[in-house]
């Protein structure tokens, strides 16, 4: 069975017909072609796939592309301004080495964007807390938690959330 | 993946009458967190999913201000309790546990009804209610009904719960004061992790003593279903409570503990944790009275 769902993209409000069955990740990657976000296991355990809904972090993997009728939602390439300028989190953790391969890092970005959202001063344990469903195997995550505390420290956590275009 | 139909009723009655009116390879669904994965493994094969996300408040933790009692929707949140300045006020054991299940993002999503209909051993979302002696309130083709938590479980993945009943919603009694609960889920990490053993702890003092008027000891993955270690309970009520006499009630719990060997541990290192928590969660229970009397 297949529903005309309304929601906000990134800024945008779009429509968009979806089956029942499809998950918000396979709607993003295989429709919608933002291969931004990642596909890690598919079963809610490495938070790869993480996006923001309603300001929540969810697990796109988990979460029915039919749910998002009506609600709010944010992926990695809303973060970075128009003319390409990174976020305040995008740009730390490519200064504190909290990217390596990269696999991880939407999901990690995402989960963090949620964490300061709600909560702009966490203290170490809050991000290791928030964190915790976000695997990381390059890194060790030290790193990512560096590149989270200095984004605090800039007190700058504005999102520029850029506009996604749709072109159908 | 295969593909189903997703059912999005507004009221109770329309979704009993939808899964009557689809009988077959049909489902509850909530956040579906285990539903997507289950599917996604091919485990289950539902043709239609009926949603309950959209019930109108059956999302909501709230006090009935006659009855004191606290109500929790089952279709709340495992992160709507964790953020709650009720429960971790007023129910800190309830906060305990689920802080500890599944991730950020699964604790958004997944509800404390679908924890406890899933009826797995390792779910830990039920034990801090049965501690607190809660009663689950269910509604379905013949109406409404409600059993004590504790009797809700009838094996691995089983429930009394008939077909086409819904969990609607946990009760939990007025508390007397000089109250306290604790939990603690032990595993070999804090995040992501099922429990290799689960201890929630409920002790009541009588005012201005430290005599236990009422204790509540809840095992997880202790049984097939969460265990009540009946015998220790007895050994505390009516006893002045004292570290040592929570050691006692700790070994008392472990040998009425019915561990046993899995994957994740083995039985007598599950034994010896329920003697250990159980004394650490008495004397947090203590700890907590002591702070908000």
């Amino acid at each position: 069975m297949s529903t005309e769902i309304k929601f906000n993209l990134n800024g945008n409000d779009i429509q968009v017909t979806v089956k029942d069955h499809w998950t918000l990740l396979y709607l993003l990657r295989e429709v919608m072609g933002l291969t931004g976000t990642k596909e890690g296991c598919g079963s809610g355990e490495c938070g790869a796939c993480t996006v923001i809904v309603d300001g929540q972090a969810v697990n796109s993997c988990l979460y029915l592309a039919v749910e998002l009728n009506g609600r709010c939602l944010i992926t990695i390439e809303g973060l970075a301004g128009p003319d390409g300028t990174l976020h305040t989190l995008q740009q730390k953790f490519v200064e504190h080495g909290g990217i390596q391969c990269g696999f991880c890092s939407p999901g990690m970005i995402m989960s963090s964007k949620a964490l300061l959202d709600e909560n702009p001063t966490p203290t170490l344990d809050d991000i290791k807390h928030a964190l915790a469903g976000n695997l990381c195997r390059c890194t060790g995550y030290t790193q990512i938690f560096e590149s989270i505390q200095a984004a605090i420290d800039t007190g700058t956590e504005d999102v520029e959330v850029v506009a996604w275009k749709n072109e159908t | 993946m295969k593909t189903f139909s997703y059912l999005v009723p507004k009221t109770l009655d329309e979704a009993v009458s939808l899964f009557e009116s689809h009988s077959d390879r049909v489902m509850y669904v909530a956040g579906g967190t285990d539903v997507m994965v289950k599917t996604k493994q091919g485990k289950i094969a539902p043709d239609y999913l009926i949603s309950l996300k959209h019930l109108s408040d059956l999302d909501k933790v709230k006090m009935n201000p006659d009855t004191n009692e606290l109500i929790i929707g089952a279709l709340a949140t495992h992160r709507t309790l964790e953020t709650s300045t009720l429960i971790r006020r007023q129910f800190p054991i309830i906060h305990d546990a689920v802080q500890h299940i599944g991730s950020t993002q699964i604790r958004n999503v997944a509800t404390i009804g679908g924890n406890i209909v899933n009826a797995v051993p390792s779910a830990d979302g039920a034990i801090p209610l049965i501690a607190l002696d809660g009663v689950a309130k269910m509604y379905g083709p013949n109406g409404e009904r409600t059993v004590d938590l504790i009797h809700f479980f009838e094996g691995p993945g089983q429930t009394v719960l008939e077909a086409g009943e819904i969990l609607t919603e946990i009760i939990i009694p007025s508390q007397s004061s000089h109250t306290g609960g604790a939990y603690q889920k032990v595993g070999r990490r804090a995040a992501m992790e099922l429990p290799l053993i689960g201890v929630g702890i409920v002790l009541t003092l009588e005012p201005d003593s430290a005599v236990c008027q009422k204790a509540r000891i809840c095992l997880g993955v202790a049984a097939p279903t969460p265990l009540r270690t009946l015998s220790a309970e007895r050994f505390l009520t009516g006893k002045v409570l004292n570290e040592d006499i929570l050691i006692e009630a700790g070994n008392i719990a472990a040998e009425e503990s019915r561990v046993r060997d899995s994957i994740r541990g083995q039985a007598w290192y599950r034994r010896e944790m329920v003697s250990v928590f159980v004394r650490r969660m008495g004397l947090k229970c203590l700890k907590r009275i002591e702070e908000t009397n």
